[in-house]
């Protein structure tokens, strides 16, 4: 097919190579800026102070204060993302499948690439003015309904004002995700199914949703991905107080909170260790979706 | 099949409603810096502040360079992966999705053990080189968004048939890349400047980790500080991520046969 065919096989030996030292750059750097730093805490990891071989720090990653720091922050983030998940996908659902107009899809498109975007320092300044102690919706709610949230038990430092929080970004970023999804399944399935006598309930248990649980599965753990390793926000809230492995890991970062260099590294692994097997799963669950949606 | 509207028109209410709140209330809450009345002293004291121009600028600096690195970086390699490597594919694929793995606080420690002051490589050791870690650090950051775009760029344009032509009118590599191919896909590629800019200009855990002056340190200080000036950069910084999603929509729009 192709005119290059011609010419001999050196000529085009040479050419690979130069391809090769093209792409050569890139490698230089993934490998510098990514893979390097991240194999250096990974073998920092195992070794104890002098550089021996040592599982002494994963052992020591079992101490009470940092299990608790790994468990607030796989419950914010396993929280946020069910969150998001579950209301991402009814609005996606609401815009897309829900004959509204035609201008509010690419409406909400727009508003969700801006909002999925708009995290870190911001968004804990835009809650602070929203649900703070001084915020214009806790005032609103104690002016006209009467409802003191703070008395009630509600602080935006906490497990659940830090899940609502993340749920600014983690809501549009599901609308994203999963808009794709929605726009795979095809009409005819409907129309087949409809055909057949299937109800609207049967249609979505039987049909829709064994199609689509890979892509809700596969959001699901992108967003808990998402959140398991952001700091910023929740940082800009509740300083360093709070105490989730990122909020840990910036103290241990900043003047060794730990005591201990190389359980600082452990401490990294096992972010590493959640957010890989999270991801990997969702690579795995997008090639399976991808079998029918495409 | 009519379906009634009812339950979408509420669930797109509901989402306006939880969107649109945060942001009226962090305006709202901007203006009241003057006891009684509204004002826009807020906005200010914060635009008079000597620590807000230098950081800002530093930090709209800082995301120009990881735009030109990235670029310099990602085009050539994306090029190379579609026309002549397509086996290096998945092993390139992979590796720029990696930085959605990692978190960005761990790549940053990990430098700082690499890269410290008594290391084979001591890029933390002065100002400058680590200005330029901070820049290498970004271009790892935007690394998934800015390959994504330039790729499916290259996607849409024939680049084989444009390439033989170059080639065969006596072009040299580095011409065909920036002469050729560059102005072909340049939505995609202006999508991934902007989309990095929005990415890097407000980010706080890598440049404080670093210890550089950026605007995302800068605000977190003002956040801890102040009152009412931590409202007002919400609301600066809502505008600077919208005003680069606007621009992405609207590059793409003005190009014939490109489609997102």
């Amino acid at each position: 097919m192709s005119i290059t065919a011609l010419p001999a096989t050196a000529a085009r030996e040479r050419r690979i190579t130069w391809s090769w030292l093209g792409i050569l750059p890139f490698i230089l750097f993934s490998l510098m800026f990514l893979l390097l730093p991240a194999a250096n805490l990974i073998v920092g990891a195992f070794q104890d102070a002098s550089g021996n071989f040592t599982l002494q720090n994963i052992v020591n990653l079992g101490q009470p204060s940092i299990i608790r720091s790994y468990t607030l922050s796989l419950q914010i983030s396993a929280a946020s993302a069910l969150g998001g998940v579950l209301i991402g996908f009814a609005l996606a659902l609401a815009t897309i499948l829900g004959g509204l107009p035609r201008w509010v899809r690419p409406t909400l498109m727009t508003f969700s690439g801006v909002a999925s975007q708009f995290a870190g320092v911001p968004l804990a300044f835009a809650f602070l003015a929203t649900l703070g102690r001084t915020g214009l919706v806790t005032a609103l709610l104690f002016s006209i309904f009467d409802i003191n949230i703070y008395r009630g038990g509600f602080n935006l430092l906490s497990f659940w004002g830090l899940t609502i929080t993340y749920l600014y970004f983690q809501i549009p970023l599901m609308v994203l995700v999963v808009s794709p999804a929605l726009d795979g399944l095809k009409r005819e399935w409907r129309e087949a199914a409809a055909i057949l006598g299937a109800t609207g309930w049967q249609y979505w248990t039987m049909i829709a949703l064994p199609i689509l649980w890979p892509s809700l599965l596969g959001a699901f753990l992108l967003l808990f991905a998402n959140a398991f390793g952001a700091i910023a926000t929740a940082y800009a809230l509740t300083g360093s107080s709070f105490n989730i492995v990122t909020i840990l890991l910036y103290a241990q970062i900043r003047g060794d909170a730990l005591h201990d260099p190389n359980l600082g590294y452990a401490l990294a692994l096992g972010m590493i260790v959640i957010t890989g097997v999270s991801n990997g799963a969702y690579i795995w669950l997008a090639s399976r979706s991808a079998r029918w949606i495409r | 099949m009519k379906q009634s509207r009812f339950f979408p028109w509420i669930g797109f209410i509901f989402g306006a409603i939880y969107f649109l709140v945060p942001l009226i209330a962090t305006f709202e809450f901007s203006l009241r810096m003057q006891r009684g009345t509204y004002s826009f002293k807020a906005y200010q004291v914060v635009l008079a502040d000597p620590g807000f121009q230098a950081s800002f600028s530093y930090s709209a600096l800082i995301a120009l360079l990881t735009i030109i690195v990235g670029i310099a970086l990602v085009v050539p390699t994306a090029y190379l992966v579609q026309l002549k490597l397509p086996k290096l594919r998945p092993v390139v694929e992979f590796m720029t999705l990696l930085p959605l793995v990692v978190p960005a606080i761990v790549i940053v420690f990990g430098y700082l053990r690499m890269y410290n002051s008594s290391s084979w490589l001591p890029l933390t050791g002065s100002a400058r080189s680590t200005d330029l870690l901070l820049v290498f650090a970004y271009v790892t950051l935007s690394l998934p968004y800015m390959y994504r775009s330039v790729d499916t760029a290259l996607r849409t344009v024939d680049i084989r048939t444009l390439t033989e032509a170059a080639q065969s009118l006596g072009s040299s590599w580095p011409r065909i890349l920036i002469q050729v191919i560059l102005p072909n896909i340049r939505v995609g590629v202006l999508s991934g400047a902007f989309l990095t800019f929005a990415i890097v200009i407000g980010e706080f855990t890598i440049a404080s980790l670093l210890n550089r002056p950026a605007f995302g340190p800068y605000m977190q200080l003002i956040g801890a500080n102040r009152a009412y000036e931590p409202a007002a950069l919400a609301v600066i910084a809502f505008a600077i991520t919208w005003a680069c999603m606007g621009l992405i929509q609207l590059v793409a729009s003005f190009s014939p046969g490109q489609k997102r």
